[in-house]
């Protein structure tokens, strides 16, 4: 009972980035625990999906062939299954929105004590996992109790595996209930419309810390006189100050622009994961800890409501 | 309809702060109706002022100071809220996923709730577990991460929207009863008027013990403790422009135009 089981994610055909991590962060565990890393991957096309996921580190395949999307249904159930058969120590699955939809319910029926959105792992001779608090203001440690765990990892955390493995690959016959009252009716794309974000060099982004949407002009007024693209951080659009389209983070769009300038942006995981591929960050915040100045480049800790006059001036 | 939210008050930490132990300085924390449970509460107001539901029910477990965070949510039109707490929760350090769900489980089977309405996650220490690990403790149907939601009474069928990365949404049909994580964005919260203000004092907000909620002390028992906690090294190599406002927007000004992008 030392070995470590990973679920793979995958989306309209193709593996997620996370998968690939997923086996990083297993193999960090597996080494630990002395076991073996078994890695699952469930509903599309098993059999690509698990070729591709056969690389250095893993030691065996388990493929459930059910369904063509994911259905948490299908998941909690397939990983349920496969959980009891090679009884492993620590269960590993992605903080992704997929992974918040099943993997709560798998701990919650293993009865495995369960820790979202690890950063990292520390084991010796039980499981220390490291995450983080009150949007990114502090890290902690926490001790898991109990012989068997259940741990979901924050994407880019971990590098993705490479090379090629020699895992044993094997089809897992599960039986599902697939009466189970959820079914996945479709897919929608959002956030189109009328410009593309994703193709800007400068992005002047805004933040909550703009405060009101009386505020937005003054923004706009930056935007005009640099010739910038103008994005926002999640609460911008939530309040419907701006559309969809300008939103960059997870749930938004991923921009790599030559320079990206937050304003009145903290820098949330869920942002930092649309905009940390740009060249050059730049912030301007208030909060001298605010976690954006960790991947920014250069800071401005100040004001928005002072700074932003002041730069619209030299380039008038 | 009967439609239970669960609602947490949380922590927010100051620009500047200490950490004391394991913990943030007390002194520093602020307190405030987590973000994703103000979405949750504005969409149940909306199932009952639309139609569906006739009473909306908060939940939420924390200390007696909670009450006035709860009074938001009652003042932004829920009826009547229920409060978890015991003395031996405020030993118990940080609750773990099933405590919070065995807690919660006791209450929704008092209440016997159609759906259940939670946030994403709590904005302090951000599991985002807790709902889809109670649905499936109930036996309860669930959808994760949703954005909108469309109540088809006759079906007694939810028609959501999930999230997902990337700009992408899934549609999702569930049955009730169902509990759904709600995200932000699904809707607009509204400010609570002097009137609902009013209303929310003579509302009524019932405490409950372990006992009262018929659970011993095993139900939390926390498999996790948290062992250290601080502030996380800054591996950032950030140049901070000093100065006053015109100076470090001039300097700002000179990046821009050295990396080309603005003239
Ligand atoms: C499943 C999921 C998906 C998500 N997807 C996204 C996503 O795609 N994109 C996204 O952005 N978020 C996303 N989020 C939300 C994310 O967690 C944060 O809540 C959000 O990014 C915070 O936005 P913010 O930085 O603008 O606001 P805050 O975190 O409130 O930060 C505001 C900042 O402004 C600063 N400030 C205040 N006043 C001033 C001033 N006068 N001058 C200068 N600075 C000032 C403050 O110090 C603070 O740092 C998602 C969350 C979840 C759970």
């Amino acid at each position: 009972m030392s070995d470590v089981l990973a679920v793979a994610e995958h989306r309209r055909g193709d593996l997620r980035d996370v998968s690939f991590e997923l086996l990083t962060a297993g193999r960090q565990l597996a080494d630990a625990t002395g076991g073996d890393l078994h890695v699952a991957v469930v509903s599309g096309d098993t059999e690509s999906f698990a070729d591709d996921l056969n690389r250095e580190g893993v030691d065996a395949i388990h493929t459930v062939s059910e369904g063509e999307e994911f259905n948490h249904d299908v998941y909690t159930q397939a990983v349920e299954a496969l959980h009891a058969e090679l009884d492993p120590e620590i269960l590993v699955m992605p903080n992704s929105v997929n992974g918040l939809d099943y993997a709560p319910a798998v701990a919650n029926r293993l009865d495995l004590p369960l820790v979202t959105d690890a950063v990292d792992f520390d084991y010796d001779g039980g499981l220390t996992v490291t995450r983080e608090m009150y949007g990114s203001k502090v890290e902690t440690t926490v001790d898991v109790a109990g012989d068997q765990q259940a741990v979901t990892i924050r994407g880019a955390e971990w590098p993705a595996a490479e090379g090629v493995g020699d895992a044993d690959i094997a089809e897992f016959d599960v039986d599902i209930d697939a009466d189970a009252g959820s079914t996945v009716t479709g897919f929608e794309e959002v956030g189109g419309g009328d410009v593309d974000i994703s193709e800007a060099d400068f992005i002047v982004s805004i933040g909550r810390g703009i405060e009101e949407e009386d505020n937005l002009p003054l923004i706009e007024d930056l935007v005009e006189a640099t010739g910038a693209t103008l994005a926002s951080s999640r609460p911008i659009v939530d309040n419907g100050w701006l559309p969809k389209n300008r939103q960059v983070g997870q749930s938004g769009k991923v921009v790599t622009p030559d320079v990206y300038l937050a304003i009145g942006i903290s820098g949330a995981v869920q942002h930092v994961a649309g905009m940390k591929g740009a060249d050059t960050i730049i912030a301007v915040n208030t909060d001298p800890n605010a976690p954006i100045f960790d991947i920014a480049d250069y800071g401005i800790v100040g004001d928005l409501f002072e700074v932003v006059p002041e730069l619209i001036e030299q380039f008038e | 309809m009967k439609v239970l939210v669960t609602v947490k008050e949380v922590a927010e930490v100051a620009d500047d702060f200490e950490i004391a132990g394991t913990e943030v300085d007390e002194r520093y924390l602020e307190y405030d109706l987590n973000e994703w449970d103000d979405y949750a509460v504005e969409e149940a107001v909306q199932l009952k002022e639309d139609g569906p539901a006739e009473e909306v029910v908060t939940v939420t477990v924390g200390p007696e100071r909670s009450e006035e965070t709860i009074r938001m949510a009652l003042a932004k039109g829920a009826d009547r809220a229920v409060r978890v707490w015991d003395d031996a929760l405020e030993d118990a350090g940080l609750l773990d996923v099933e405590t919070k769900t065995n807690l919660l489980e006791a209450v929704v089977e008092e209440e016997d709730p159609d759906l259940v309405l939670t946030g994403v996650q709590a904005g302090d220490d951000a599991f985002g577990a807790t709902g889809v690990s109670l649905a499936d403790e109930l036996g309860f149907q669930w959808g994760a991460v949703v954005n909108a939601l469309d109540y088809d009474a006759d079906e007694n069928v939810a028609h959501v929207h999930r999230e997902l990365e990337g700009g992408v949404e899934e549609l999702t049909d569930i049955d009730l009863p169902a509990v759904l994580t709600i995200q932000t964005g699904i809707n607009e919260p509204r400010y609570a008027s002097l009137r609902g203000i009013r209303q929310a004092q003579s509302k009524e907000i019932a405490p409950k013990s372990l006992d009262d909620l018929g659970l011993d002390a095993g139900a939390i028992e926390s498999d996790l403790e948290v062992t250290s906690m601080y502030e996380p090294e800054s591996e950032s190599d950030a140049e901070i422009f000093e100065g006053d406002a015109s100076e470090t927007a001039g300097e700002l000004a000179e990046v821009l135009r050295e990396k080309g992008v603005a003239e």
